[in-house]
């Protein structure tokens, strides 16, 4: 008898996936090519890239008028109450209080001010507010999980949250991904718009997961995990982790120097 | 001094309640004078529509002009902020109403469940020519050129539509752009 080829019949095992992360990791630890700081687009181990990873070069340009530019978020967009997480509801969510902090920089270390970051994350017990989500853990009555927040004159960015927890997801069978908040952020220039996810220190699901496994190069994947900072705990109220976040350089100020003609005129 | 940019990494499948807001594809609302709509469908590697993707759409005022003015996610009629999202439906289809840009192109950032990093492109005006057009492989040139049609609704009237289809893989696949200061 031919068995029907179920979704979850046809899935990988845990096992199949860590074998082929290994096998990746282990061809770029013995490669000669350069470090890679980003994400691998074609990373077969996260099934969902494999028919939506360009299979072509990306296309080298000079960037031009608008992409020299980013657009321009302030106090009209948003309002403090948008950075905690837990205040956004009648009562307190149910979880680890946390507050994260850290700095918004380019490439040449310079602080991105005044700029917009958007964060979203399931909740304490591993659930997503969103309709698709259909993991059978509870949804928190008082808790989101959305906020938005413009950094400081230095770059700085602060969010009030709860901890979430790890949730399973269909890459394969019994997958798991772990804690993680979604960042959303914008440079001084739209060339740096960046979506990434920030991750929790010591995960035990650091090596089993493709999605964070795909960044191949270790000491890059290092940065997208928070580190825990006394610092920023508070007493009797909640702890405290830090993620400092560098964007790609910024091209507008080399270009003004020279061609400031063809840098775009905003008013 | 140049620092290591921090990785990208996939949007994920649950940015639906996050990331879009009230009126966030009508830079212009439809029904607004010189109003048009960018529009199209995401695809895969195969052909089948993409329906957990969010393009953002970034472009100049009908003048040529880089705006530089708040309040794109609450939006208010007077304010043209140049800044907008879509999120694709079921069938892959996005749509923005806004202004014909008055440069060749409407940049435009791709994210989607499945897509590791953010992809960055062109939609080029119907007819541009500029040097990096020109320097394209001329069978992958006609991948960022927007072609016209009639779209609108009984409540706008006929409507100018410029149409981008966005192919992460394929014969048709999409160029994607990188600049000068990804590599460092």
């Amino acid at each position: 008898m031919t068995a029907v080829a179920s979704s979850d019949a046809a899935a990988s095992s845990q096992a199949d996936v860590t074998a082929e992360i290994e096998t990746i990791a282990a061809a770029y630890a013995d490669g000669v090519a350069g470090i890679e700081t980003q994400p691998r687009l074609d990373y077969p181990p996260y099934r969902s890239s494999q028919l939506r990873h360009p299979t072509k070069a990306p296309q080298q340009a000079d960037p031009e008028g608008v992409e020299l530019w980013a657009p321009v978020f302030g106090e009209r967009d948003l309002d403090g109450s948008e950075a905690d997480l837990t205040a956004q509801h009648d009562g307190e969510p149910i979880g680890e209080r946390i507050v994260v902090e850290g700095r918004v920089v380019d490439g040449a270390g310079r602080p991105v001010r005044h700029q917009l970051v958007e964060v979203w994350q399931a909740n304490a017990a591993g659930r997503y507010i969103h309709q698709r989500d259909q993991h059978p853990a509870p949804l928190d009555p008082h808790f989101t999980g959305m906020g938005r927040c413009l950094t400081d004159a230095d770059g700085v960015y602060r969010f009030t949250t709860i901890k979430p927890g790890p949730y399973p997801w269909r890459n394969h069978r019994n997958a798991w991904r772990p804690a993680h908040i979604h960042f959303s952020l914008f440079g001084t220039e739209f060339t740096q718009r960046m979506v990434t996810q920030m991750y929790f220190p010591g995960d035990p699901l650091f090596a089993l997961d493709p999605i964070y496994q795909s960044v191949v190069d270790p000491a890059a994947r290092a940065r997208l995990v928070a580190t825990y900072d006394h610092e920023l705990t508070q007493p009797e109220w909640c702890t405290g982790y830090r993620w400092d976040i560098v964007l790609t350089g910024a091209h507008r100020t080399l270009m003004e120097a020279d061609t400031h003609a063809d840098a775009g005129v905003a008013r | 001094m140049t620092l290591t940019p921090t990785p990208g990494q996939t949007v994920g499948p649950f940015f639906g309640y996050a990331l879009p807001f009230p009126r966030d594809n009508e830079l212009v609302a439809p029904d607004a004078p010189n109003a048009v709509r960018l529009h199209g469908r995401v695809l895969d590697g195969h052909g089948d529509p993409v329906p957990d993707a969010i393009l953002e759409l970034w472009q100049t005022d009908a003048d040529g002009t880089v705006v530089q003015e708040q309040g794109s996610l609450r939006r208010d009629p007077a304010t043209f902020t140049g800044f907008g999202r879509a999120s694709t439906d079921d069938d892959g289809h996005y749509s923005f109403t806004t202004l014909t840009p008055g440069a060749p192109f409407f940049a435009v950032t791709v994210f989607a469940r499945g897509l590791l990093n953010r992809l960055f492109t062109r939609a080029y005006l119907p007819g541009a020519t500029d040097a990096f057009l020109d320097g394209l492989d001329p069978d992958r040139r006609s991948t960022l050129l927007t072609t016209t049609d009639k779209t609108g609704s009984m409540e706008t009237g006929p409507m100018t539509g410029y149409r981008f289809d966005v192919h992460l893989q394929g014969e048709r696949e999409t160029v994607f752009l990188s600049y000068p200061r990804h590599e460092a």
